[in-house]
């Protein structure tokens, strides 16, 4: 008996029919950007009438965004890195311990996902100018800890509910101090959902663009923020050649994690058998 | 007695200094928004409340209501067009094709704010995409205005929403247990009436949380109005930025500010009292 194709013929195929207009929606800039990126002038046209590679040379040649690019991985390593260990500590600890003060220390470092980014960056701006501090690595690679912290948390919080506690006390009763437990069972059993979030907190720094506005000075400024500088100085298509890297890169390294990874499981939007 | 008792202090210590940080930089601007701004110098005066008074001005207020107005529209329209999207996602059962709709409905995520907005300006401009495309046809003659304007915004921000509502959606919709639609359907029920009757009643919660998450990312949006909007579309955030790096004036830059918290404040508490009640009409 087949009642599963109940549905009136319009239905079904309109239903893909609106999945492709979506994703063409959400392709649409893609594609034109990378059309644009080919154009052998010095304007933004569409269509190309002549293509050419040189705003790719330029991309690669403009000493701005080589600064750029090193201060933000610089940012970016020290900035993932960090978050990874504080949140990875701080999640162990609300799980397995109770403390003074808990919930309201994860209720502040939780509070960036939705305090905006401007306010961050202008408190922080204001801070460093009132204590006359320099506007250096060390609060911009604190404005970013503070902004992807959460994201860390969660991802290391939902692999924590998978982690039985009977081994870590197996290992204690065997022995092992607390340190050796936590290296040697807690964080390799949590190992891809660390990693999971120390990726996420890499690609979130790198591309942090609004705070750093308020915060980086001509030395520190990271790529997004030169790139923004860019767009306000020039109208070529440099930076359409610089989004091609950018979305093939992107591309390339979310297909590589579906294929090695498994991307829905990572996402959770897996339906169980 | 616990065994992490004895690390306690090494695992707790560096959250606490993220913490104050976090916690003075809020104070800072709290703080700010509080005091008399001297012009020409980043020092300020005593306190004061005419930083508020200073911001009943129309041009202020204009920015509030369009803040307000581009958060509500781009949080229902990524909800409409994300949530087919995040169904096709879960309930596809080919894989090749359920990877491509991942990576496409995905990618734009990761390519950060600058290269989505810039990208937007090169479809929206007056020689753009759209432009050439309505001329070619021979539909316009004269180029129509998309960037500078709302509309043009609110596309660029729904493109910016949709992933994250996706990636939401698509989570609530994997966990709902399809025995009840399967029991709606052996009850006869066609598929429509088991999509609006069970299937989206159960995936509430997650359209609640989605819609929280794509009017709070559209309220601190900066990129895209600054960009797209490029001063004709004033927000919140393009204020902030002017008042703040342009001006210099902090204590009004940071008063703005507070309005934008308080108003995130109220909107999440609107948001989680909903939550409740839906979830008790929903019987969970």
């Amino acid at each position: 008996m087949k009642i599963r194709h109940g549905l009136p013929w319009p239905l079904r195929v309109a239903g893909p029919l609106l999945i492709a207009a979506i994703l063409a929606f959400m392709l649409l800039p893609v594609i034109v950007v990378t059309l644009a990126a080919f154009n052998d002038k010095a304007i933004l046209a569409f269509p190309p009438k002549h293509w050419s590679l040189q705003w790719f040379a330029r991309v690669l040649t403009y000493s701005d965004f080589q600064s750029g690019f090193n201060s933000s991985l610089v940012v970016t390593f020290w900035a993932s890195l960090i978050a990874l260990v504080i949140g990875t500590g701080i999640a162990i600890t609300v799980k397995r311990l109770d403390f003074k003060g808990k919930d309201a220390l994860q209720a502040i470092l939780m509070m960036p996902m939705v305090v905006p980014q401007f306010t961050i960056g202008l408190g922080l701006l204001i801070l460093v100018a009132q204590v006359g501090l320099d506007r250096g690595y060390a609060i911009l690679i604190l404005c970013h800890v503070i902004l992807v912290l959460p994201f860390v948390l969660r991802s290391v919080y939902v692999s924590m509910e998978n982690l039985d506690e009977r081994l870590e006390h197996a290992a204690a009763s065997l022995g092992a101090p607390p340190m050796k437990v936590l290296f040697t069972v807690v964080v390799p059993l949590l190992g891809p959902g660390l990693f999971g979030g120390w990726l996420f907190a890499a690609i979130l720094s790198f591309n942090e663009f609004t705070a750093s506005l308020f915060i980086t000075t001509e030395s520190t400024q990271t790529l997004p923020v030169t790139m923004y500088n860019y767009v306000r100085e020039f109208a070529d298509p440099t930076l359409a050649a610089l989004s091609v890297v950018y979305i093939v890169v992107t591309a390339s390294l979310l297909a590589f994690a579906n294929y090695f990874l498994g991307l829905g499981k990572i996402l959770n939007i897996e339906e169980s058998p | 007695m616990n065994m992490y008792s004895r690390l306690k202090g090494w695992l707790i210590s560096p959250a606490v200094i993220v913490a104050i940080g976090t916690c003075s930089a809020l104070m800072t601007v709290l703080q700010f928004s509080l005091r008399t701004y001297v012009p020409g110098s980043l020092d300020v005066g005593g306190f004061t409340l005419d930083n508020f008074s200073g911001l009943m001005k129309s041009i202020y207020l204009s920015a509030l209501g369009n803040t307000l107005c581009l958060s509500v529209e781009t949080m229902v329209f990524s909800l409409l067009l994300a949530y087919p999207l995040a169904y096709a996602l879960v309930r596809v059962r080919n894989r090749a094709l359920k990877s491509v709709i991942l990576i496409m409905s995905l990618t734009p995520l990761f390519l950060g704010e600058i290269v989505r907005t810039y990208s937007w300006t090169v479809v929206l401009g007056s020689n753009g995409f759209v432009n050439t495309v309505l001329r070619k046809l021979g539909l316009i003659e004269w180029p129509i205005d998309l960037m500078f304007t709302h509309f043009g915004v609110v596309l660029a921000l729904v493109h910016v929403t949709i992933p994250v509502t996706v990636l939401m959606l698509g989570a609530a919709i994997s966990h709902i247990n399809r025995d009840y639609e399967r029991a709606a359907q052996s009850l006869g029920a066609n598929p429509v009436k088991i999509f609006v009757t069970v299937t989206l009643p159960l995936s509430m919660p997650g359209i609640l949380a989605s819609s929280t998450t794509a009017f709070a990312w559209t309220f601190s949006a900066f990129a895209t109005p600054q960009m797209i909007g490029g001063g004709r579309v004033p927000t919140l955030s393009t204020l902030v930025y002017q008042l703040g790096l342009s001006s210099l004036n902090f204590p009004l830059a940071a008063s703005l500010s507070v309005i934008g918290l308080a108003l995130t404040a109220v909107s999440l508490l609107v948001f989680g009292k909903l939550t409740v009640r839906l979830k008790r009409i929903g019987g969970h």
